[in-house]
C-alpha cells in the first residue's frame, strides 16, 4: 500500500476526531463562529500560522526559488513583514470593536446594511477565489503524489468534503485545531528538511552557497546554462519587473491585514492583549518558516536540479522531490502528507470566514436587520452556507480541471484584500469624517479595480501557441493592456481615493457622532465582546 | 426582504443599552486627560514604527529591482541582496518585540480608564 496514502488517512482520522470533539462544544453563535473566544494566545498564534501558510507558501515558494532563485525569496520576506501591519494597526482595534467579522468594525458607526452587504461581497470574493486556487492545486497535487490510485476529480471531492465536514460540524473550534495540527506538522517537516539539506553540504554554509552560485540547467530553448541563483533578477526582469515587485510588496504588506480568514482568527481569543500576543507567536513561526525556504528552495535547485523537477511534475513538486532525494520514499510521503494537510487547513479557514460573513453580515444583519429571529438561526444558516460554498468550490475546481491557469487567483485575493478591505477598515478606525458612502465606494472601487486590472494583466491576457488548450489557455487572447501581474500599486491608491471621494460627497452626522465611541472602545476594550463559557 | 417597519430601529453591535446617555459617556472619556494620554503614548510608538518598517521593507524591492548589480555585490559566502532580505526578518521581529514592550504601557493606561469607567461598559 502507498505510504503517502496511509499518512493522508492518519491525518484525516486525527482531524475527524478533533471535529467530533469540537462538535459537542459548538452550540451558539459565539461558540460556533469564535470558538467561545477562549483560544489561548499561543494557540491562536499557531493557528494563524496554519491558516496563513498555504500550499502556495510551502510548495509554491520552494518551487519559485528552485527555478528562479533569489527573486522567489522576496515573496518569503513580504509574507512575514506583512504581519507588522496586522500587529501595529489592525489586530487589537478589530478585536475590541468587532464580534465575528471585519464588517462589524465598519458597521459600528456607519449604516450597517449597505456596508455589511458590500463587505460581505468583498469577503466572499476573496475567500472563494483563494479557495478555488487551493482546490485546483490540491487536486493536481494529490494526483501527482498518489499517481494512478486517485483521479483529479476524486482528490478535489475528498478535499471539499473534508473541509465541509470540519466547518459544518466543528465550526471555528475544529478549524482552529486542524490549523494548529497542520502548522506543527509543517514546521516539523520544514525543520527536518532544512537539517537534511545542510547535512548534505556537511553543515558548511560556504559549500551550500557556493553550489547556489552555479546552478546548471537547460533553459526554455534547450540551451545548457549556469546561473548564480543568489543574484536578483531571474524572475523580475526589466522593463516592468521591478515595478511588479513593488506592486507585489504593496499587495502583501497591506493585503494580509485585510484577509478575512486571518482577521476572524482574532475574535477567537479573550481580549485584545491576547490577540497581540497571538500575532507575535504567529510572526515567530511564520518568520522561521520563511527563512527556511532558503534551504527548501535552494536545496531543491542544487540537490535535485530544475531539469529533474521539470521532468517529474514541475515547480510545485520541488519540496517533495527534495525530500525524496535526501531521505527516500518514506520522507517523500511525509512531506506530501504535510502538503495535503496544509491545503485542508487553509481551505477550512477560508470556508469558515466566508460562511461567517454570509450568515452574520448578510443573512442576520442585512436581510433581517440584526435580529436573530430564532435562537440558533445564525449558526444554522452558516452550516448550510458552508455546505453550499464547499459544493460550489468542488464544482468549479472540477470544471476548471488540473491544468487550469489559477495562480493569478491568489494575487487577486491579496489585491482585493489590500485595495478594498484594508482602506475601509483603517479609515473607519482612524478618520472621524469617514462615512457610509465612503465605505461603500471604497469597497466597490477597490474590488472592481483589482478584478479589472487582473483581467487586463498578463495573467489573463496573452497570446498562447495553439498547443496550449482548454482552461490552461489565457482568457483573453491579446497582448496585455496592463503590464503588471500584481495590480496593487494602482488598485490600492484607487481604493483609498474611492473611499475619500465617497466620503466627501456625502454628509453623515451620526457616523461622526459615534466616532468617539468607536475610538474609545477600540483603544481601551471598554465594552468589547467577552469570552463565553462552553 | 425585511419588513420596512424594522428599519426604524437600527441595531448597533455595541453592548450599550441607552444610546443617548452612553453617548455622552463615550464623549466624556474621549476628551478625558487619561484617554488623550493613552492616544499620545500610542502615537509616539506606532507612527514612527510603522513608517520605519514600511520604508525599510520597500527599500528591498526598490534596490533589488533598480540596482540589481549593486545588490549582487558579494559579502562573504552570500551577497548584499540576500543579507538585506534576511535582515528584514530580524528587523520585523525586533519591531514586534519593541511593540509588545511599549504596549504594556498602553495596557496600563487603558486599565486606568476601564477602572474609572466601570469595566465592560455596560
Amino acid at each position: 500500500m502507498n505510504i503517502s496514502l496511509v499518512m493522508f488517512l492518519v491525518f484525516i482520522a486525527v482531524t475527524l476526531g478533533i471535529t467530533y470533539w469540537a462538535s459537542r462544544r459548538s452550540a451558539g453563535s459565539a461558540a460556533y463562529f469564535a470558538a467561545s473566544r477562549q483560544i489561548k494566545g499561543w494557540q491562536n498564534g499557531i493557528a494563524v500560522a496554519g491558516d496563513y501558510m498555504s500550499a502556495a507558501s510551502f510548495l509554491g515558494i520552494a518551487g519559485i526559488i528552485a527555478f528562479q532563485g533569489y527573486d522567489g525569496f522576496l515573496f518569503s520576506v513580504g509574507w512575514l513583514v506583512a504581519y507588522l501591519t496586522v500587529l501595529l494597526v489592525i489586530a487589537e482595534p478589530l478585536r475590541n470593536a468587532g464580534k465575528y467579522t471585519m464588517a462589524d468594525v465598519l458597521a459600528y458607526r456607519l449604516r450597517p446594511r449597505p456596508v455589511r452587504a458590500m463587505a460581505s461581497v468583498s469577503t466572499l470574493t476573496v475567500s472563494t477565489f483563494y479557495m478555488i486556487a487551493q482546490m485546483v492545486g490540491a487536486g493536481a497535487l494529490v494526483k501527482l503524489l498518489l499517481g494512478s490510485m486517485v483521479t483529479y476529480n476524486q482528490a478535489v471531492m475528498a478535499v471539499g468534503i473534508l473541509m465541509i465536514v470540519y466547518v459544518v460540524f466543528g465550526g471555528m473550534l475544529a478549524t482552529t485545531w486542524v490549523q494548529i495540527v497542520k502548522a506543527i506538522l509543517l514546521m516539523a517537516g520544514t525543520i527536518l528538511l532544512s537539517i537534511l539539506v545542510m547535512a548534505h553540504f556537511h553543515f558548511s554554509f560556504g559549500q551550500f552557497f557556493s553550489e547556489i552560485s552555479q546552478v546548471t540547467y537547460h533553459d526554455a530553448k534547450g540551451q545548457q546554462v549556469v546561473k548564480d541563483f543568489l543574484q536578483p533578477g531571474l524572475r523580475y526582469k526589466p522593463p516592468y519587473g521591478p515595478l511588479d515587485l513593488i506592486s507585489l510588496g504593496m499587495a502583501l504588506i497591506f493585503g494580509t491585514a485585510g484577509l478575512p480568514h486571518i482577521l476572524v482568527r482574532f475574535y477567537t481569543v479573550p481580549d485584545a492583549k491576547t490577540a497581540r500576543h497571538s500575532v507575535v507567536w504567529a510572526m515567530v513561526l511564520i518568520g522561521s518558516f520563511y527563512i527556511m525556504t532558503t534551504f527548501l528552495g535552494f536545496g531543491a535547485a542544487t540537490i535535485v536540479g530544475p531539469d529533474f523537477i521539470k521532468g517529474h511534475g514541475g515547480t510545485n513538486m520541488s519540496a517533495p522531490l527534495l525530500a525524496q532525494a535526501l531521505a527516500g520514499d518514506i520522507f517523500f510521503a511525509f512531506i506530501s502528507a504535510i502538503a495535503f494537510a496544509t491545503i485542508l487547513a487553509v481551505v477550512a479557514g477560508l470556508t469558515i470566514s466566508a460562511t461567517t460573513s454570509f450568515s452574520h453580515d448578510f443573512w442576520t444583519n442585512v436581510i433581517h436587520n440584526g435580529v436573530e429571529r430564532k435562537r440558533g438561526e445564525e449558526v444554522l444558516v452558516a452550516r448550510i452556507s458552508a455546505f453550499v460554498v464547499g459544493a460550489v468550490a468542488i464544482a468549479i475546481a472540477i470544471v476548471l480541471g488540473p491544468t487550469a491557469n489559477v495562480a493569478f487567483l491568489v494575487a487577486l485575493a491579496f489585491a482585493v484584500a489590500a485595495s478594498a478591505n484594508l482602506p475601509v477598515i483603517v479609515l473607519s478606525i482612524f478618520w472621524r469624517r469617514f462615512n457610509t458612502a465612503g465605505a461603500v465606494t471604497g469597497l466597490a472601487v477597490g474590488l472592481l479595480a483589482s478584478i479589472g486590472l487582473i483581467l487586463l494583466s498578463p495573467s489573463l491576457m496573452a497570446i498562447d501557441p495553439p498547443t496550449v488548450v482548454g482552461t490552461a489557455r489565457h482568457l483573453i487572447q491579446a497582448k496585455a493592456w496592463f503590464p503588471l501581474e500584481n495590480p496593487g500599486i494602482l488598485s490600492i491608491p484607487l481604493g483609498f481615493i474611492g473611499a475619500f471621494i465617497g466620503t466627501m460627497i456625502s454628509h453623515e452626522p451620526t457616523s461622526q457622532h459615534k466616532f468617539n465611541e468607536l475610538l474609545v472602545r477600540s483603544n481601551t476594550g471598554l465594552g468589547a465582546e467577552k469570552a463565553t463559557a462552553h | 426582504m425585511a419588513n420596512a417597519a424594522s428599519n426604524l430601529a437600527i441595531p448597533t453591535p455595541a453592548q450599550v443599552s441607552e444610546p443617548d446617555e452612553s453617548q455622552s459617556v463615550w464623549d466624556r472619556i474621549a476628551s478625558s486627560k487619561e484617554f488623550q494620554d493613552l492616544m499620545a503614548t500610542k502615537k509616539v510608538f506606532i507612527v514612527p514604527a510603522f513608517i520605519f518598517f514600511v520604508v525599510y521593507y520597500f527599500a528591498l524591492p526598490v534596490l533589488v529591482g533598480y540596482a540589481p548589480q549593486f545588490m549582487a555585490t558579494k559579502v562573504g559566502h552570500v551577497n548584499l541582496a540576500y543579507l538585506f532580505a534576511l535582515s528584514q526578518f530580524f528587523v520585523a521581529w525586533l519591531i514586534a518585540g519593541l511593540y509588545v514592550k511599549a504596549a504594556s504601557d498602553f495596557d496600563r493606561l487603558a486599565k486606568d480608564i476601564l477602572e474609572k469607567n466601570g469595566k465592560g461598559g455596560k
